[in-house]
């Protein structure tokens, strides 16, 4: 394709990332970097049906002229992103001088909220993963062994969990691992322990959500892996067959080396999508005991009745930086690999 | 003959109807266009409001729990996306300080003869909002399984406690009591309430600055921890979509709830005759030999848009007027979907909670420009402590540290 074809073909997406995704992460990344001007207070009497007391409002008169002169608010620098609900350099420095051991400043680390959801989304990341590759590459391989007749059923049932919508699906689990629910009870009939609670428990709870992200996922690595099977060359695999190779054989040395491009892209799908993950947490009311990056963001924004912009914006590039540093690996293999080609 | 009678009853109704849906509300023309929490009271309210609509008044409600987090947006918008927000003692916090909603004094004077003085929501001696109907968290007992352990109703936290034990202990059930402990904003409003029970301030006087980091702050956490010992293991994910059912289907024999959802725990569905017959709803419970009970007042009123015409705003103050009136009130089914502050409103058995906590002197919950943020840094923060993982001293540290990284972003501390 010529170069200017390439480009009026693209023009039309280009245009839209630009504009939707490209300009707002900038206006994120500018929001992250202010703090809210001095709020001018003024003492007030207020009335309600119950009684007069005497209180505090925000003279609006005052800040109406600050913000006029100031819309964006007071320049901040970096301090968003180290204060105590992001980096928090200032307490793991103390928290560092103070303990005595490694296991101690750890303890201490998880009081910050920043690393405490750190901590379980980089959990989450790294046993999803690779445990969606292994499962729908399983999946995969068993329903492409099925007769021609009971296929199609199945991968359609193969494909429920991804069909339904996450915070539904997680919904549906959290009502069956209720204490009267038909999994926590059975639970608690296998364990003979009535205080068994899936929801009470922290590590329970972590392992929940874990088995729920592998559930939710794994049907997108399946079909991925699925129409990747139906191209493998026939030719190769009679080969091996004749050659005397194992089934086993057969997968491994034939079809996974095959695969490994699909392995790649879905590896980078998954670490992705599981770092932002999400809507287990809010379905499974989990914050007590897990809480990730997307979390922290939403609930500075939706937690409570004064929302903290500055913050979810500094979150946000966290966030991002976090991706980014996730998928360099892979990101690097396929540049190379690409160079390769070329040359 | 008899036909006939019921033929003019049938026309009588049908005008009624024809009247109902075309009430007079002495609007010429203007817009109305409502956002208000989803709830049944506030239903009963925007439903009257909008029989103002006519030919010449347009008239649109978003009735959502989402309320909260779009009205500030909504409003800020010019014109605004919604002439009238239905608010609470902590949502009219962000459009005050938003400079969102307007004083509504010229209105009053000129319409509201039928208002009484205690609706009227005055901030620095301007009217801001029209209150209709009251709410608190107040303690719900079972007085047959009291009656069974041979127990008074309790009066105190200390007395909720060795009831629980007692109920425990005589094998009735395994986790007698519960209250709204989810770890969002609920969790945050029982350490409000049980913190104004032992009378603490939650701000050094006049400034933003934290002062929850104290004796009372202790006693609050360890009693609030006491109660959870009796409370199921999953109390973290306990609301009042959770509660009441458990309520309703008999396992549990006291709990704070709002005295909003007593309606529902004493109608004749979704529970059994003994169950219902044996509900109570009681005051507010006091704590630590205090006289102040653990539990904080609420308003619910509407607020008009600064961003809007002034034909708008009579527009909506009229239909709004016409939603809170006393025929609203004294409509079928209406009387006890709230403790209404109208006139016609008649106190029934599901009203007796809040009418027993605003008499024995509760708090309104404080409508301070920054108490959002330390709700907010309650709420983050007690998990850690009600689960056991840290002390009450770390817990209410954490609380001040969260809560002045916050309000340092939003300009309220430097």
């Amino acid at each position: 394709m010529k170069h200017k074809t390439f480009f009026w073909f693209i023009l039309p997406s280009l245009a839209a990332m630009l504009l939707f995704i490209a300009m707002p992460l900038v206006s994120v990344a500018i929001q992250s970097l202010f703090v809210e001007h001095d709020q001018v207070l003024i003492e007030v009497e207020n009335c309600t049906p119950f009684k007069c007391e005497s209180s505090v409002a925000v003279d609006q008169e005052a800040t109406a002229a600050l913000r006029e002169e100031r819309p964006l608010g007071q320049f901040n620098a970096l301090g968003t992103y180290t204060n105590r609900s992001h980096l928090a350099f200032a307490e793991v420095r103390e928290a560092w001088n103070a303990s005595g051991s490694l296991y101690e400043f750890g303890a201490q680390l998880m009081n910050l909220p920043f690393y405490k959801a750190l901590a379980f989304t980089i959990t989450y990341t790294a046993v999803v993963t690779p445990f969606v590759i292994v499962l729908g590459l399983a999946i995969a391989l068993g329903v492409n062994a099925l007769p021609q007749l009971v296929k199609g059923p199945t991968i359609f049932c193969s494909l429920l969990p991804m069909i339904v919508t996450p915070l539904i699906g997680s919904l549906i689990l959290f009502w069956m691992v209720d204490a009267d629910g038909i999994l926590g009870a059975a639970l608690q009939r296998i364990f003979d322990d009535d205080q068994l609670s899936l929801k009470a428990s922290h590590s329970l709870t972590w392992i929940m959500l874990i088995v729920y992200g592998i559930w939710h996922s794994a049907p997108f690595s399946f079909i991925v892996f699925y129409a990747g099977l139906q191209t493998v060359p026939q030719e190769t695999l009679e080969a091996a067959q004749i050659d005397g190779a194992t089934r086993w054989q057969r997968v491994r040395y034939v079809v996974v080396p095959y695969m490994t491009p699909l392995v790649v892209f879905i590896t980078l799908m998954q670490l992705m999508d599981n770092f932002r993950v999400f809507e287990p947490i809010v379905g499974f009311s989990a914050s007590a005991k897990a809480t990730s990056l997307s979390w922290i963001i939403f609930n500075d924004l939706r937690g409570g009745d004064i929302q903290l912009f500055g913050s979810a914006a500094a979150t946000s590039l966290l966030t991002i930086l976090g991706v980014v540093v996730l998928l360099m690996p892979v990101l690097i293999r396929t540049w190379q690999e690409f160079g390769r080609k070329v040359v | 003959m008899n036909m006939m009678k019921t033929m003019a009853a049938g026309a009588a109704v049908t005008i009624g109807v024809a009247t109902a849906a075309h009430a007079d509300c002495g609007i010429a023309s203007g817009n109305v266009s409502v956002l208000a929490n989803d709830f049944p009271a506030l239903h009963a309210v925007v439903s009257k409001a909008e029989e103002c609509a006519s030919s010449t008044v347009t008239f649109s409600k978003n009735h959502t729990t989402e309320h909260r987090d779009i009205q500030v947006a909504a409003m800020t918008a010019n014109p605004s996306e919604y002439t009238t927000a239905i608010v609470a003692n902590s949502s009219v916090v962000p459009l005050l300080n938003g400079g969102l909603i307007r004083p509504l004094d010229d209105l009053v004077a000129k319409h509201g003869q039928n208002l009484k003085k205690n609706q009227l929501i005055t901030i620095d001696g301007k009217i801001m909002a029209i209150a209709f109907m009251a709410n608190a968290q107040h303690l719900v007992v079972r007085k047959d399984i009291l009656d069974e352990v041979g127990l008074d109703v309790p009066e105190t936290y200390e007395d909720v406690l060795a009831a629980a034990e007692a109920i425990e202990a005589a094998g009735v059930m395994e986790h007698p009591f519960a209250m709204l402990t989810m770890s969002d904003w609920n969790l945050g409003e029982e350490f409000v309430n049980m913190y104004l029970g032992h009378g603490g301030e939650f701000f050094k006087p006049g400034t933003a600055e934290p002062a929850v980091n104290n004796e009372k702050g202790i006693a609050t956490l360890n009693m609030l921890k006491a109660l959870v010992e009796y409370s199921n293991p999953d109390f973290l994910t306990y609301n009042t979509g959770v509660v009441a059912p458990i309520w309703e289907s008999g396992n549990l024999a006291m709990a704070q709830m709002w005295g909003s959802s007593m309606g529902q725990l004493l109608d004749d569905e979704g529970s059994t005759e003994e169950v219902v017959s044996g509900t109570l709803p009681v005051g507010a419970m006091t704590v630590a030999g205090g006289t102040t009970p653990a539990s904080s007042l609420w308003w619910d009123g509407f607020t008009i848009a600064v961003n809007i015409s002034d034909e708008d705003a009579e527009a909506t103050f009229l239909a709004m007027l016409n939603g809170i009136s006393n025929e609203m009130v004294m409509e079928e089914g209406n009387n006890d979907k709230a403790v209404w502050l109208m006139d016609a409103y008649k106190p029934g058995i599901a009203a007796a909670g809040i009418a027993a906590t605003a008499a024995a002197g509760a708090d309104p919950y404080p409508m301070l420009p920054y108490m959002g943020l330390l709700h907010g840094a309650f709420f983050a923060e007690l998990p850690d402590f009600l689960q056991g993982n840290e002390s009450a001293e770390q817990t209410l540290a954490d609380i001040e540290a969260a809560y002045i990284t916050a309000a340092k972003e939003k300009g309220f501390l430097q």
